[in-house]
């Protein structure tokens, strides 16, 4: 038998706390002319539960990431969202307002580079306060209270609510892009990289900041990184990709310490230990 | 009247394409036209479009008023003022009431207008999002699916900055609870009066070439935060020449000591309030 099977047969993930997943991406395949970014993807993500995307550089990972998060729409395949109500939503197949308006109430994008999830010209408690005004908040005190509660949870000075994004540092742009995303309460958060160009102590900080939102808000989530030691701290559930295509899935840590598919096998074995 | 121009300097061709896109305009509230703007004799920036909409509307039994700033005696006025005179030969007023098209840069008359007047505005930029979102595609989208956050962003960091809502004037408004429109560099002070308004207002943006309009009696509503409600400007002081307290003021140097007055920025209001007051005198 070959181990890529093996691999994908062993995919139990934590036992589903719901009916059904709250993200279904079946055969999802992008090509940028006749180069193949990623290829006949298929995973479902329950409702609380992380899922890590793994590989190298080039692996399709945030083309991936893109399709399913509605903001590439895919050449092949096609990906199914659970609403609120419990109906499923095929995520391009429903109208493009609906879409935007999940993408800013159900979801969270979270980018690697912060300058592309806040907007730089505004203030910080105005960055929060974006998705609720989107959503039809119109009462000023409640915004900025509700600003002002996010920021406090995601350990950003609150003395700060007014300063312009570009005064913070690294790991509080990037805090301060995660409240923004996380002010409207949503069950599905797309990372990408969100700890990538931050130093190995305010990464560690986050990590357990994130750590602990998403058991609290029990939020789904997936995660891009080729942080093999991100991915264990907090992902259930890991897909490894390479060349497009994902090569493994299964538990974290099984996946980790047992690895079935010699790229896998690679990849754990090229950590560096300190 | 000039010889050797069509009627109104514009070309008839040109004239019924600019009628279309009113019309389109008219129908559609608060939406931007696209229209085929073309070169005037004057620069851009000094009504290109307010002109274009007024030449393709005017009659020769028309009655025209040109204000800039609300004055009807300021350069910019006259000489729009003799261009329609010369090239259409229609009778031109500075009285708000006799107009039956009055052309508008910066104000609104403060005698209120009627069903059988129109007013046009010249518009230098269209898109009330244009500043805060970069790219055309998006704000057409935005428009598209009445995605406005952005805008209330934008008066969010007003109050957190200055404790109230700072933006003055071309201040941001919902027409007819759809779209999202740049009222023109008016004050906010005329924004009420825009509100079911009996008179037909057609906005002309000759560089960015749009056309937009609000029909009569429309809902024009002035955004805002519940607890940050719309407020128009007030003075502590009334008008220096007339006495009007209900007036939109101007605040006008009289000297290099710091002598200052503040004057009605409506000239034809102010004039005839004066007028009135030296006969009740007498």
């Amino acid at each position: 038998m070959n181990p890529h099977v093996t691999a994908f047969e062993r995919d139990g993930g934590p036992a589903p706390s719901l009916a059904a997943p709250i993200l279904s991406v079946r055969g999802v395949g992008k090509r940028y002319g006749s180069n193949v970014a990623c290829r006949d993807v298929t995973f479902e993500l329950w409702p609380g539960e992380v899922l890590a995307v793994v590989g190298e550089s080039g692996a399709g990972k945030t083309t991936l990431l893109h399709c399913i998060s509605g903001q590439l729409e895919p050449d092949d395949g096609e990906v199914l969202f659970q609403r609120r109500d419990g109906s499923q939503a095929n995520l391009y197949g429903i109208p493009e307002p609906e879409r935007r308006r999940l993408m800013r109430t159900d979801w969270g994008v979270i980018h690697q580079n912060p300058r592309d999830g806040l907007r730089f010209g505004v203030s910080a408690g105005a960055n929060v306060g974006e998705r609720l005004m989107a959503v039809g908040a119109r009462h000023y005190g409640d915004i900025r209270a509700a600003a002002t509660d996010w920021l406090k949870r995601l350990e950003v000075d609150v003395a700060r609510i007014d300063d312009l994004p570009q005064t913070f540092s690294g790991g509080m742009q990037q805090r301060l892009q995660i409240a923004r995303n996380l002010v409207t309460q949503p069950r599905l958060v797309f990372m990408d990289e969100p700890t990538g160009g931050l130093d190995v102590s305010v990464q560690a900080r986050l990590l357990d900041l994130l750590r602990t939102l998403v058991s609290e808000l029990h939020l789904a989530a997936v995660l891009v990184t080729h942080d093999l030691a991100v991915a264990r701290l907090l992902a259930d559930r890991l897909m490894v990709m390479r060349g497009g295509e994902a090569v493994e899935l299964g538990l974290t840590d099984q996946v980790l310490d047992d690895p079935q598919h010699p790229y896998t096998q690679l990849l754990v074995s090229s950590v560096l230990q300190i | 009247m000039t010889d050797g121009y069509n009627f109104a300097y514009l070309d008839e061709q040109t004239k019924r394409m600019i009628r279309r896109s009113v019309l389109k305009a008219v129908a559609i509230p608060g939406y931007q036209v696209p229209f085929g703007s073309r070169e005037m004799p004057l620069p851009y920036g000094w009504g290109t479009g307010g002109i274009q909409v007024t030449a393709s509307i005017i009659g020769a039994d028309d009655t025209l008023k040109v204000i800039d700033q609300g004055a009807d005696d300021t350069t910019n006025a006259v000489s729009i003022r003799r261009f329609f005179a010369r090239t259409t030969g229609v009778r031109t007023t500075t009285r708000t009431e006799e107009a039956t098209i009055v052309q508008t840069r910066h104000r609104i008359p403060e005698t209120p207008l009627r069903e059988d007047q129109i007013i046009v505005f010249q518009v230098p930029i269209p898109e009330p999002l244009r500043w805060l979102e970069p790219r055309e595609a998006e704000t057409r989208r935005m428009h598209a699916y009445s995605d406005y956050a952005v805008m209330h962003v934008r008066l969010y960091e007003d109050v957190a900055r200055y404790g109230h809502i700072a933006t003055a004037y071309d201040y941001p408004v919902i027409v007819n609870d759809r779209y999202l429109m740049r009222p023109s560099p008016i004050p906010k002070f005329d924004n009420p009066k825009m509100d079911g308004c009996p008179a037909l207002m057609l906005f002309g943006a000759g560089r960015e070439k749009r056309i937009y309009a609000v029909p009569p009696y429309t809902s024009v509503k002035s955004l805002d935060f519940e607890d940050h409600p719309f407020r128009i400007e007030s003075w502590t002081t009334t008008c220096a020449l007339c006495g009007s307290g209900e007036s939109f003021l101007d605040e006008v140097i009289t000297d290099d000591k710091g002598g200052r007055m503040f004057v009605c920025s409506d000239t034809d209001y102010c004039g005839r309030r004066q007028a009135s007051q030296g006969k009740a005198a007498e």
